[in-house]
């Protein structure tokens, strides 16, 4: 299923945005464009002097195209080796070494059926905007809820984005779970995810979703699945990936 | 390639002979999963044994929990690049759940099934010879469900996927059958010091 040319090649930093406090989005100039599936993962190298190696996997935000740029969000991780790097010695120009895409399992296609239903924990949002790019670019329909689940409004990684993207005529319905500020639009929600939020969700779909995409922290990603398994949402279109490990 | 200004943390303690490359060292058990956790009661757990489509016998809970326990104390490395030291492991060995089915291994290749419909392929020169175990605890303590409890395949010298978490039993099988991760861009057989991550490695 993977593409057989997954190898190592050398990408270069073409441009550094500043998302949030917390997370950056770097982008990568590829020496051997390849064209990813939205929710799909690259793996990044670094090499020091010693020969010493730290690899990480970073999941792509950019949506599925030419494949000769790509986007990641690197969340900094205070205790990390690999993200303090990128958010304090990386700059445009640098070259780093790739291997992808990879991963098979998390990924969406526009012909999926639908509903479809995404929730992202922090920067658990990065494959789900993948998805949500390519929704919006290929103009595909398919009932969308995207429950996003962040510190507070300044904390939501894409937020502009996403208030644009839900405002279009097929944009995706779109909440905001915050755990540490009042909720800004009437709409969303002060608190952590919880059932009850969820059960929400679910009745603002059209019929419940043929797949469910969780990425966040494994406390996150296990509330999230283990209250959407009670609500009746069969496990085996449940999909999760957890950060941190 | 060396990668301007990156040096990376301080590794003069770690004993390197025991991280394979491109590992990490991490103090704590982190958790990946596919899907939602399952919930297993002891009431529900089953193990069975087949050979090819037929099963060869099927152990409960407490049938399971009769069987000779051992301990391993390994190290094991996941393919999402951390690798923890010294986990200490109790379960049953693969060799005693055969001898409980008067069986000697009886195919070269192996998969594992899971109760979440996961599965994953082991040589079976890979499970006997005290290589491997159906864990039943972690560090003394019943294994948790984020760890795979009540029960979980540990096959300590490959990448930590193959060791399917919520095992609920081996099939012998005559060809070398990819499992969920082996279909989806990982490697067929997975060893860390080969670093056999992905399909072509």
């Amino acid at each position: 299923m993977t593409d057989a040319d997954t190898g190592w090649q050398t990408a270069r930093i073409a441009a550094i945005v500043p998302q949030t406090a917390e997370i950056t989005s770097f982008f990568f100039t590829l020496e051997r464009p390849f064209r990813h599936r939205a929710g799909q993962h690259v793996d990044l190298r670094l090499t020091a002097p010693d020969a010493y190696q730290a690899m990480r996997s970073y999941s792509i935000a950019s949506a599925p195209d030419d494949g000769s740029t790509i986007e990641l969000s690197i969340e900094r991780i205070a205790i990390g080796e690999v993200s303090p790097f990128f958010h304090e010695v990386a700059a445009v120009g640098d070259d780093i070494e790739l291997r992808g895409p990879l991963g098979g399992h998390f990924v969406w296609r526009p012909t999926d059926a639908g509903p479809l239903l995404l929730l992202g924990g922090g920067s658990g949002l990065v494959p789900l905007m993948a998805m949500l790019r390519q929704r919006r670019q290929q103009g595909v329909a398919t009932p969308t809820l995207l429950l996003q689940a962040s510190r507070s409004w300044d904390d939501v990684l894409y937020r502009d984005e996403l208030l644009a993207d839900a405002a279009r005529p097929d944009g995706p319905l779109l909440r905001f779970a915050l755990s540490r500020s009042a909720p800004l639009r009437p709409e969303d929600y002060g608190r952590r995810i919880d059932a009850a939020m969820l059960s929400e969700a679910l009745a603002l779909l059209p019929a419940p979703p043929a797949m469910s995409f969780i990425c966040g922290s494994n406390g996150f990603v296990n509330t999230a699945a283990d209250a959407l398994v009670a609500l009746g949402v069969p496990a085996d279109t449940i999909r999760t990936e957890r950060y941190g490990g | 390639m060396v990668t301007r200004g990156f040096t990376g943390r301080p590794r003069n303690t770690e004993p390197t002979d025991r991280i394979p490359p491109g590992q990490h060292l991490v103090d704590y058990f982190p958790v990946l999963s596919a899907g939602p956790t399952p919930h297993i009661t002891p009431e529900k757990w089953r193990f069975t044994l087949k050979i090819g489509p037929r099963p060869v016998k099927t152990w409960t809970w407490d049938e399971f929990n009769a069987l000779p326990m051992t301990k391993m104390v390994r190290d094991i490395h996941c393919v999402t690049t951390w690798s923890m030291l010294d986990s200490q492991w109790e379960g049953v060995l693969i060799d005693d759940i055969l001898a409980d089915a008067y069986i000697e291994p009886p195919t070269p290749f192996t998969l594992a099934h899971s109760f979440d419909g996961y599965s994953t392929n082991v040589p079976t020169a890979d499970l006997v010879t005290g290589k491997a175990m159906v864990a039943l605890k972690y560090a003394g303590k019943p294994l948790e469900r984020d760890h795979g409890g009540p029960a979980r395949l540990l096959v300590p010298h490959l990448y930590f996927w193959k060791s399917a978490k919520w095992i609920n039993g081996l099939q012998f099988t005559e060809r070398d059958e990819a499992g969920f991760w082996e279909l989806r861009g990982y490697h067929i057989y997975g060893d860390p010091w080969r670093e056999q991550r992905y399909t072509h490695d």
